[in-house]
Formats: C-alpha cells, structure tokens, sequence
C-alpha cells in the first residue's frame, strides 16, 4: 500500500495544489479576456508582485512580532490582496486604459502587458535582488504526516501548512467568486459585459465601474495564488512567470471568458501534468512477483521526465483546440 | 415641444457623413416609424440619438436637454431605450438575468415591472431560467424588448424589431408594440416591412440619403402616392 500513498501523495496532493494555482492564475486571466478582450500576458508577473507585497507584509508583521498559528504569509493575505487589487487598478489606468482611450487593437494590448511583465519583473530586480527568499526563514514550515498503517502502509501521508490553506482558500475564492457573478448586480454587469459588451453599454451598465471590478478581483486573486504559490516552493522574481504558459493553456481549455471553464481547466492541467510525470513503474512494484524468473518491470514508466512536464500543459492545449475550438466550456470567441 | 425632438442632425463613423439633416419629433404615446431604402440612415439615426456615434451638427433635444454625443448610462437613467437589430440578447445568460440587466440602472425594487413583463411575453414565463441564447428568434427579440423595457423607459427605440421573424411573432411584435405605446410610452422604430409597420405608425419619417424626403402620420404616407411608388414598391 506504500506505493498507493506514494501515488497520492505524488500525483492527488501535487495535482490540487499545482491545479489550485493554475486555477486562480486562469481565472484572472479569463475574466479580464472576457471584459476588455485581450490575453493579459503580465498576469503570471501580477502574481510574483502579490507575493512580494505578502513577503513585505509578513516581514513587517514579523518584525513587529506578530506570531500566530497561522504563517504570517497568510495572516497578512487580506491586506496584500487589497494592496495588489490597487497595483492591477494602478497599472491598467498607466498603461492599458490610455491606449483603449486610442481604440488600439487587442493585439496591441497584449504586446504592452508584454512590456508591463518585462517592467514588473525589472522592478523588483532592482528592488529585491534576484536571489530566492523563502516566507520560512525563522519559523519552520509544518508538515502533516497523517498515518497510514489503517490501509497497510508504513509511509504517511505528507502534507504542508501552505499546501492545505492553498487548497482552502482557493475553494474559498471559487466560491465568493461564483457567488459573486451568480448573486450581485455589478457580477452580473460583469457577465453581461463579457457575453456582448455593446449590449451592456446600451443597458446602461457603467462599463468603466465593469472594468474597475475586474482588475480588482483579478488583482486579489493573483496576489493570492503568488502568495501561496511561494508559501509552498520560494519566492523568486520569476516566480509565476515560469508558469504563465500553463496558466494560459487552463484558460484557453476551459474556454476564454469562461470562469468555470478557468478553474476546471487550471485543475484539468494540473493533474495532467503530476500524472505525466508520475513514475507509474511504483505502482507495478507490488505485482513483481508475477514475472517469470529474470523479468523485471522498467525502473521508470513516467510519461514524460519532469524536465519536459511543460509541455504537457501545450499538448492538452492543442488537443482541446483540434477538437473543441472553443473551450471545453463554450467561451467568448476571438 | 416633443418629447423627443431631433433637428437636423448630420452624424456619421467617421468617414462620409451617413446623416445629412434628420428631423424626427415623438411624443408620449406615439409611434413613430422610421423607413426608406437601405442605406438611407435609418439604424444609424437610432444610434446617433443613443449616442453610438458621433453626432457633429444639429441638436437631439429629450425633454428639452440636449443629448447629443451623450453616453448610453447618462441616456438610459433619462428614459431613453434602445433594442439593437442583432446581439440584442445576452445569450449566456438566463431570460430573468437578461431582465435584470435592463433594470441595471435601477436601485429600486422592480419585482412589479417584472411581473408585468411576463405578462406581456407569457411564452417567456416557462423560459425564465433558460438561456437566451437556446431560444427562437421571435422569442428572443421579446427578451430583447423586455429587457429594454425594464428600465421603465419614456422612449423605446426598436431598430428592425420584426426582422426575420416569422409571421405569427411579427404580428405578436407588432401588437406589443402598440400596447406599449398606449401605455404611454414613445416608440420609434425602424422597419423593413414599411406597409405594416406605417400601418400602426402615428408618426412616419421617410430617409433618404441622409436626410427626410417624406414626413407625416402613418397614414398620409401610406396615402402618398409619391410614397408608394418609390418606397414602399407601388
């Protein structure tokens, strides 16, 4: 049974962590497709700064030596998500408003959150080096291993603190955010908006307030999963935009504009990648006794190494585009 | 004065002027039909008076306010309404939510005017959390005037209201059309089935070229020889 708490903890725990991520990450990303119809290319860099206002925060909390139960990383969650909603505010009224005022195209959008990606990124280079920080530099991170030996194995089960708020707080956002475009007046603006944004300004729906709502959440929701994101591996300037091509692939799988579709596809992703890179010769281990003398099963049956597990996310992209080009879920067009 | 009065009005996209000179004046109750060939401006009247284009010369005057060059959510809170000829629905969105959004303006309770939708479009009412966009045509353009009628307009502007609509819908459109007229409301509207649609008309504008060739009540154009030959086809 050893072999199946190694696949859980390989494969289940990684991939909803990983899924988590990409989910939050997508869902940024679709929503601000769906209202100003442009891929928001800086999305993955949003992220890193949300983790660098928590990693302040925290510090600050720290040295002002506020100890809780909780890591201060995530204590401190509410006001980074605020903080990062206002950068995301501040950076489309800088540089993404003044050229809709221009009524460029989309393309020319996505080339300028281009340059905002490079400028984050520079930013805090310059700022706060490029070496990796870690939020567990005085206090250990916990780890949970839960017992096993009720179904036979002698391995636990290993999870972290960050990996288990992760998941939480992740369900958590999915949850206020379905809430809020199924319930509230400004969340159904914002669906009508990205269902036909002309027939929105003609209902009399204030676009701009549309807008604003938009980056806010997609801010929050970056700052969240930069934030845990580095409370699970390390905070480094590149931190998310090494997975800005995944989280783009969930987007466009679960249909662009679409946000379930974002989330679905950011955990479709997710676990296609742990499984990929899962070694599925473990699992044939305990079936060993089944060969004939001299035969064994070959030491690594992993679909791709770890290295390539980026492409997996480009594979289920071009999958999903030959069969269904809109998105599992039907989203916007174009 | 009329409750709605254009006066010369010149707009276009910004190329060649589309509007070279449009008069049309509505009140309360009216129905005022906009008709002519195609080309001859009439959709982009409607969206010049709803300020999706710009207008440069002459004056849109609602209640006496010049709107001119106004945006749709300063429009809308006035009274002014506006069903667009295609998109006109949010297709992912159920029959009820598309209502909703046409209330977006409003902080009051519409629940009553709700209801009164309903019973207008009773075919709706089964339809109420299915999406707009898995109904028919004809159902769907009277989601199309519910929602535009949720903002409890002064002024319903219906841009080809019955185009490409069956028969029986057409004539269900048509009669919507003079009921909500009756309940006071201003209607202008631009249609392609002229003979029809001057047939309910108090008010007819002919467009041609930008500008007005005929004006007069339904009936005078219907009765204008000159009319009948040139536009409504003998």
């Amino acid at each position: 049974m050893n072999e199946l708490v190694f696949f859980i903890n390989k494969v289940l725990i990684s991939g909803t962590v990983l899924g988590s991520v990409y989910a939050l990450g997508a869902v940024g990303i679709t929503l601000i497709f769906g209202i100003l119809r442009f891929a928001h290319f800086a999305h993955g860099d949003l992220m890193t700064l949300g983790a660098f206002v928590s990693f302040i925060l925290a510090s600050i909390a720290t040295s002002l030596g506020i100890q809780t139960f909780w890591p201060n990383g995530f204590i401190i969650l509410p006001f980074a998500m605020v903080i990062t909603a206002g950068l995301a505010l501040g950076i489309d009224r800088g540089f993404y408003q003044p050229l809709r005022a221009r009524g460029v195209k989309p393309v020319t959008l996505l080339i300028a959150s281009i340059g905002v990606t490079l400028m984050i990124q520079g930013l805090i280079r310059l700022f706060a080096g490029v070496r990796t920080r870690s939020f567990f530099e005085e206090v250990p991170k916990e780890l949970f291993r839960l017992d096993m030996s009720v179904i036979g194995a002698s391995r636990p089960l290993v999870i972290s603190e960050p990996q288990i708020l992760l998941v939480a707080s992740t369900l958590a956002a999915v949850i206020a955010l379905h809430l809020f475009l199924t319930r509230s007046r400004l969340g159904k603006g914002m669906r009508a908006m990205a269902d036909n944004a002309d027939l929105a300004r003609v209902s009399g729906i204030n676009t701009r307030h549309v807008i604003r709502a938009t980056w806010v959440i997609a801010g929050a929701l970056a700052s969240l999963a930069g934030t845990m994101l580095a409370l699970d591996v390390t905070l480094k300037p590149d931190l998310a935009f090494n997975i800005i091509l995944p989280i783009f692939a969930a987007a466009i799988v679960g249909g662009l504009g679409h946000a379930y579709g974002a989330i679905a596809g950011g955990f479709l992703v997710g676990f296609a990648e742990t499984l990929s890179v899962f070694n599925w010769s473990v699992l044939l281990r305990p079936f060993k006794g089944l060969l004939p003398e001299g035969w064994s099963f070959p030491s690594d049956l992993s679909i791709v190494p770890t290295e390539y597990k980026l492409t997996v996310a480009f594979v289920i992209l071009v999958v999903v585009l030959l069969v269904r080009p809109t998105g599992l879920f039907k989203g916007a067009s174009s | 004065m009329a409750l709605l009065d254009v006066k010369g009005v010149h707009a276009g996209y910004g190329g060649a002027p589309v509007l070279n000179g449009v008069d049309i004046a509505i009140d309360a109750g009216d129905i005022g039909v906009i008709v002519g060939p195609n080309g001859a401006g009439k959709s982009t009247t409607l969206k010049a008076i709803f300020g999706l284009l710009k207008v440069s010369a002459g004056e849109i005057l609602l209640d006496g306010t010049d709107i001119a060059n106004s945006e749709p959510d300063r429009l809308v809170p006035m009274g002014l309404s506006f069903v667009p000829q295609e998109f006109n629905v949010f297709t992912s969105m159920s029959v009820n939510e598309n209502f909703e959004m046409g209330a977006y303006i409003r902080r009051d309770d519409f629940s009553g005017l709700l209801v009164s939708i309903y019973d207008m479009f009773p075919d709706l009412k089964a339809k109420r959390n299915q999406k707009a966009g898995e109904l028919s045509g004809g159902q769907r353009q009277m989601v199309a005037m519910g929602r535009a009628l949720m903002c409890g307009p002064k002024i319903l502007m219906l841009d080809e209201p019955s185009a490409g609509l069956s028969p029986r819908y057409m004539s269900e459109i048509f009669g919507q059309v003079t009921k909500i007229a009756q309940s006071g409301v201003a209607v202008l509207m631009v249609e392609q089935n002229a003979r029809q649609a001057l047939g309910l008309a108090s008010k007819g504008f002919v467009l041609a070229g930008g500008k007005n060739r005929f004006t007069g009540t339904g009936q005078e154009l219907l009765d204008d020889p000159e009319v009948a030959k040139s536009f409504l086809g003998g």
